[in-house]
């Protein structure tokens, strides 16, 4: 094992011991001591775009502002992060945000999620004292997955850089240059001619209300979602996710940094292959076949007679003539309950299940 | 998988064999993709130029089904070079001396006629694994959907075992398992085991069921999937009780797999939607989706986590084990539990590797098994100083060939597989509104030089031509899949690829040969 060499630093005051090679963010957020961020997600490197994050680094001759996400702590350093420069630069370094930032907070989907939004509050920033011309605005597309609004970008990066960096598809970049600097897809390509997956990690990390899952638009604000954990039904890897449920709907699905084993990161099935939930096409009656055609029964005339066919099969031919199929798709404990019914009660071992196929 | 998903960061060699990590499994391939980036060496084994393949040190465009070559000569240079770790062969090993003799015959320029591969490719693939300090294999269906599957798992396991590379951290064997819960289902339900593989043989563990279930258990080994279809087709079964699956798309050779459903007296259908195989049942039941019920899913990395109910059922769908508990009780074995909870609590009572297992210590996150009680911190990696059976076994395993290979009519070597933004049989994802508009179409992927030969253009329908049947697909014409071989997805009902595929299956896992049939492409 190489050692990791320890150094001293203090933050607020408070003096802690700690492995070398971490910023200043990560050692104030393992105190306790919260930064603001908008351009930081820890899935990516650091970006030090946004400059929320400033903090007060003590130096000889005079105070320097540093961003803490940047920055790496090194040994005797002296930080504040509440001290009047920090707190004024913040609010300084918001209001320019704002300056290109629309205040149509009433009708945007990620009010009540928005980071930007809990920061104007927290640092009651009404007004932007610049110039104001928030410019661009809805990117027509005709994918039903993605919603992308220019005119709420902040050019914090993150969905460029989690685009190449977790992602490394570089499907989106950022266009133009000054005021009129936007994030996007190449040449004003619709979305599914471009090198996009579709899988909505872009959606994942912005911080504002730029990029949103379009099929959840006007459907629900953040505070009426009740999030339920659960795991990704697709494939084998298990991801941890959250339906976001309002009344009986799965509205949309997300995931948080830190969820074992994906780490907020979710593909394209995870994240937008849920509204089959919902389809119209669900079976939602138990269905008997009368002369080749299905009618629908209820559950007592469905489960009797399949419960007096399969009895009566098992009487006549013996057990080993009925067989049971589970599946993959479904829990353990109805795999469970499927094997037990096979061997229980109808009195075969002919149960298997998708595993070989 | 032998290793963790949050191992594969740290890995400084994959051999990635019959795997598309970044389609089939695409949060495994973010990990992958993070190890790339710091420097972890990719030898990437495929018929298809995958997005890997691109990224890797070294690629070799293998011919389907020929991947016992390959790894029988990686293992021939690994023993000729003496690279093999003679340590962990002497301590943890059995059966050394007559892999060694066996390999010894296995050149690599031997192997290079079967795979295609250049001789020195595999030589250098051979080296790059032995020699790196964490070197982990990676492998998925095109490896096990094979007649020899078993035999290409057992190659894989020789060359981990010639290098020691198992049993540590980010250095194992890992197949990326496919579904959601295939491995939760392979723990649960086989017809030859118990739950937890414990065998009929043992006495003590058929006691300890049958006290649990008040019953006496039928000791006749029951039909796997593939024996139960035979049966059908010879009118020996009666009854099949479908949970949660449609044969006819996902079991090799439609026209037989649709015989065998109608030769039966009764077929019971549990299924969220009216699938392929729905319409051929005498009776339908209306399940719901996994956001309208709670339970637990076992991943890849054998961690069982829990499911939640989101929503209320559909209409007046229920749970699947909420049936399943009623059909029992009405046909006179009660069934009753209160939620999914106690059911896995009687699960965790009778199988020793979930014994530790339980809601509550799950509620967070879950936990790998082997988990044998409750103090149990779960298994992040296996077979750390001790297989489960002692002395790790060497296999020899000599080539089996395919059982259909392309010929003067089908001269086209058939192989199948999945996409990123559709699943299984597509009854999910194409009812997806974001995943349709992106794509939504059965293609046939041809190189071009096939394509040349037969004046095929990229974007044309095409006639998709086997022993079994026919299907219509569109011409994806590049030099992404190896020449004499083409390649289609399996989701798209309308052109299935299983009524191309050949019901022939591996001899011990009965996985049919999904990788490998002779094929034809006509013009329409």
């Amino acid at each position: 094992m190489v050692m990791v060499p320890k150094i001293k630093v203090s933050i607020d005051g408070k003096t802690v011991e700690v492995n070398k090679g971490k910023t200043v963010l990560q050692v104030a957020n393992s105190m306790g001591i919260q930064i603001p961020t908008l351009c930081h997600d820890s899935r990516l490197e650091p970006f030090a775009a946004c400059r929320v994050c400033m903090v007060e680094v003590e130096r000889e001759k005079s105070n320097a502002l540093i961003t803490s996400c940047s920055t790496e702590a090194t040994d005797g350093m002296v930080i504040r992060t509440d001290s009047e420069k920090v707190l004024k630069t913040r609010k300084t370094v918001l209001e320019l945000i704002l300056s290109d930032h629309p205040k149509d907070c009433m009708t945007c989907d990620k009010c009540g999620a928005c980071t930007l939004q809990d920061l104007a509050y927290e640092y009651q920033v009404r007004d932007s004292r610049f110039f104001e011309k928030p410019d661009g605005g809805i990117t027509e597309d005709e994918n039903p997955a993605i919603q992308q609004d220019t005119s709420k970008c902040i050019l914090c990066g993150r969905c460029v850089r989690i685009c190449s960096e977790v992602q490394q598809d570089y499907a989106i970049d950022f266009k133009h240059r000054g005021f009129t600097t936007e994030t996007g897809l190449p040449f004003g390509k619709p979305r599914r001619e471009t090198t996009c997956v579709l899988c909505g990690q872009c959606v994942s990390t912005c911080p504002v209300g730029s990029l949103v899952e379009k099929q959840a638009a006007g459907k629900a604000r953040d505070w009426e979602l009740k999030q339920i954990k659960t795991t990704c039904a697709y494939c084998g890897v298990g991801c941890t996710m959250y339906l976001n449920v309002k009344g009986n709907e799965v509205v949309k699905v997300t995931s948080k940094t830190g969820s074992i084993p994906n780490d907020g990161n979710l593909c394209v099935k995870g994240r937008f292959g849920y509204d089959f939930v919902h389809h119209p096409d669900r079976l939602k009656q138990p269905l008997i076949k009368k002369n080749g055609r299905f009618e629908e029964a209820t559950w007592d005339e469905a489960l009797d007679f399949v419960a007096g066919k399969l009895n009566d099969i098992k009487a006549r031919y013996g057990p080993d003539t009925i067989g049971v199929f589970s599946s993959s798709r479904c829990t353990n404990e109805e795999n469970y309950l499927a094997m037990k019914f096979a061997r229980a009660a109808v009195g075969t071992n002919n149960v298997d299940q998708c595993a070989r196929t | 998988m032998t290793n963790s998903i949050s191992e594969i960061k740290d890995c400084k060699l994959i051999f990635l064999i019959g795997g598309n990590p970044t389609e089939a499994h695409p949060i495994v391939g973010l990990e992958m993709k993070k190890a790339l980036r710091k420097g972890c060496t990719f030898i990437v084994a495929d018929p298809r130029q995958i997005w890997f393949a691109q990224q890797a040190k070294l690629y070799l465009p293998l011919k389907p089904g020929s991947d016992n070559w390959l790894l029988n000569a990686m293992a021939h240079v690994i023993l000729d070079e003496g690279l093999e770790n003679k340590e962990f062969i002497k301590t943890r090993t059995e059966g050394f001396e007559e892999l060694k003799a066996f390999v010894k015959d296995i050149t690599p320029e031997k192997a290079s006629e079967f795979t295609g591969v250049p001789a020195e490719d595999i030589r250098q693939a051979a080296r790059l694994y032995a020699k790196s300090e964490k070197s982990a294999i990676y492998y998925t269906l095109g490896i096990t959907e094979h007649t020899c599957g078993t035999d290409n798992v057992r190659c894989i396991a020789n060359l981990a075992l010639l290098t020691g590379h198992v049993g540590k951290s980010s250095t194992g064997v890992n197949p990326i398992r496919g579904q959601n819960n295939v491995q939760g289902a392979t723990d649960m339900c086989l017809p030859d085991k118990l739950p937890g593989y414990q065998l009929f043989s043992d006495e003590k563990v058929v006691e300890k069921f049958e006290k649990n279930w008040g019953v006496t258990l039928n000791k006749k080994l029951g039909n796997t999937a593939p024996t139960m279809f035979d049966r059908m087709s010879k009118g020996e079964f009666k009854a099949l009780y479908v949970i949660g699956e449609d044969p006819i798309m996902s079991e090799p050779n439609q026209d037989y797999t649709i015989k065998g459903l109608k030769s039966l007296d009764l077929l019971v259908v549990q299924d969220i939607f009216m699938s392929e195989t729905a319409h051929y049942a005498d009776v339908i039941l209306p399940a719901t989706s996994f956001a309208e019920k709670d339970g637990t899913f076992t991943n890849t990395e054998r961690r069982v986590q829990r499911v939640r109910k989101g929503i209320n059922p559909i209409g007046n769908a229920k749970p699947d084990w909420k049936i399943t508990c009623e059909l029992s009780t009405r046909m006179g074995y009660k069934m009753d539990y209160p939620s999914p909870k106690e059911v896995w609590d009687e699960i965790a009572s009778l199988v020793p590797m979930l014994a530790g297992i339980n809601y509550g210590r799950i509620e967070q996150n879950g936990i790998q098994w082997p988990c044998p009680d409750v103090k149990h911190p779960g298994t992040k990696f296996m077979h750390e100083g001790k297989f489960p059976r002692g002395l790790g076994k060497f296999f020899v395993l000599p080539y089996r060939a395919p059982a259909e290979s392309p010929d003067k009519d089908y001269p086209l070597l058939l192989t199948t597989g999945r996409t990123l933004y559709h699943y299984g049989a597509g009854t999910m994802t194409r009812r997806s509104a974001g995943i349709i508009h992106k794509t939504n179409d059965c293609f046939v992927e041809v190189h071009e030089a096939d394509a040349g030969k037969l004046g095929i253009f990229d974007g044309e329908m095409v006639k998709v031509v086997s022993r079994r049947g026919e299907i219509t697909a569109r011409a994806e014409v590049s030099d992404k899949v190896k020449k004499g071989v083409i390649w289609i997805p399996m989701h798209f009902a309308e052109a299935a690829v299983n009524k191309l595929t050949m019901d022939a299956y591996d001899n011990i896992t009965q996985t049919a040969e999904y990788k490998v049939c002779g094929a034809k492409i006509e013009k329409i």
